[in-house]
């Protein structure tokens, strides 16, 4: 089995007696409380899923990333996960210092084992993550919001927050282990925070050909207004994979985190974690990870180049459309007309239709999917 | 890349003229960043095939896939 990024999957989820003097403890420290973003994020680490992180970014680390994209051991990894707390807070805290962080309804999540407190530079960060610092961008205006101090340093997780997706909220040693028990020895991976549409069915089962099993990965949390809502995506694949893959074949489960939007860097990041959850091979399709018109189309692909030692493999994918000639479903590496001939899957056009009220095609997707999504008053995120 | 460290490391002049003209025309800009793209590539290699999880996490884990239904 493939093994996890930094070779050891991480595991910094309390219980028992360890949890138990972790709550007592708990009341004792300094609070700070957290949003659910940050909490997803903490389950995160504390179940491996950011392997090898086992907590928010020292400055070393953090700066590393920034330049680099490689942690200070030299290890590939593209995105800072960091806590930002204000500097009134960070004034009352000492390095080495333990802290209690809290939810909304001021029970304890985690414990914080404060290394290091430190600035940073906003626009360095936007311009290095996300190659811009224009606010039109959601991650650079997310950085723009930021509280001033970072916070490095372990976590310890003492209270997991239930999904409103349990069903498929799978940790990667429960997805390794379902893998083993499948008898899979090539899994192939697929981040999507879409509905599914004929052109996407195409891309998973081209690489599902050559592979042992795939694993639909959507990214579940705070998208952007106009996103499919979190649920509708789930149930339009339920019914994609229901009705035309194969059960021995497809597994699907979530990844909470939230899209940074940050393009070519993203990609690096999404198969870094599924290689945690045990995939050897993963998608890389036009505009990964991508919003607007900020990244190249073919960026997330071209930067693959940079991570020899990556350790998962990217399969990239050019977009496939209808060719009425061909009669079938083409990509620009198997059909020799001309484009006046395809029938693109847009989202954007399928958006448009459902907007409208109008069901998408089966030429655009499967009506078993098309109807699930009809059955929604407001589809989208609001 | 903008700041970034580096050390020097000695290779033999034979190999350095060998790897310069292989990487005429590739994308490798000089012969350092073709040796350290091999580097990292078989230093990568190294942790494979371990087994990271224990037999009696596997059950535990099994417990709860038959429970949500993805395994029988
Ligand atoms: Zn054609």
């Amino acid at each position: 089995m493939i093994p996890p990024h930094g070779g050891k999957l991480v595991d910094r989820v309390l219980s028992g007696k360890e949890r138990e003097n972790a709550l007592l403890k708990a009341k004792e420290l300094f609070k700070i409380k957290i949003n659910l973003e940050l909490i997803r994020d903490i389950e995160n680490i504390a179940k491996g899923v950011f392997s090898p992180l086992e907590g928010f970014l020292c400055k070393e680390d953090f700066n590393s990333v920034l330049n680099h994209m490689r942690l200070s051991n030299d290890l590939p990894w593209t995105i800072p996960i960091v806590f930002d707390v204000p500097m009134e807070i960070a004034n009352k805290l000492k390095e080495g210092q333990e802290i209690a962080l809290v939810n909304s309804k001021e029970e304890p999540v985690a414990i914080l084992h404060l290394e290091e407190k430190y600035t940073y530079d906003k626009e360095e960060y936007a311009r290095k993550v996300f190659q811009t610092t224009d606010v039109k961008h959601p991650g650079v205006a997310k950085i723009k919001a930021m509280n001033d101090v970072l916070l490095g340093g372990k976590i310890d997780l003492i209270k997991q927050t239930p999904s409103p997706f349990e069903r498929y909220n799978l940790s990667p040693l429960e997805t390794r282990v379902l893998f083993k028990e499948k008898g899979w020895k090539t899994i192939v991976g697929f981040q999507t925070r879409n509905t599914p549409h004929i052109g996407h069915e195409y891309v998973q089962k081209t690489a599902l050909t050559f592979t042992d099993g795939i694993f639909v990965n959507p990214v579940i949390g705070k998208k952007k207004k106009g996103d499919f809502k979190d649920e509708v995506i789930l149930k339009a694949y339920e019914e994609l994979i229901k009705n035309y893959y194969l059960k021995e074949r497809a597994v699907m489960s979530i990844l909470q985190t939230e899209m940074r939007y940050a393009g070519p860097r993203e990609a690096i990041f999404h198969a870094i974690v599924r290689k945690n959850f045990g995939c050897t091979h993963f998608i890389i399709g036009r505009d990964h990870a991508g919003v607007g018109n900020f990244y190249p189309p073919y960026a997330a692909q071209d930067i693959f180049s940079e991570f020899p030692d990556l350790g998962i493999v990217p399969l990239f994918f050019k977009s496939f459309f209808y060719c009425k000639k061909c009669n079938s479903v083409e990509n620009e590496k198997t059909c020799p007309h001309p484009p006046s001939e395809h029938i693109n899957f847009s989202g954007t056009k399928i958006r448009e239709l459902i907007i409208k009220g109008e069901t998408p095609p089966p030429e655009l997707m499967r009506p078993e999917v098309a109807k699930i999504i009809m059955s929604y008053e407001n589809p989208f995120v609001e | 890349m903008e700041e970034k460290e580096f050390k020097e490391v000695l290779i033999p002049t034979t190999l350095y003229k060998k790897i310069e003209e292989k990487i005429k025309g590739t994308e490798f800009s000089s012969v350092s960043s073709y040796v350290t793209k091999i580097l990292r590539e078989v230093l990568s290699k190294e942790d494979e095939k371990k087994e990271v999880f224990s037999k009696e996490d596997e059950e535990k884990v099994k417990e709860r896939l038959k429970a949500l239904g993805y395994i029988d």
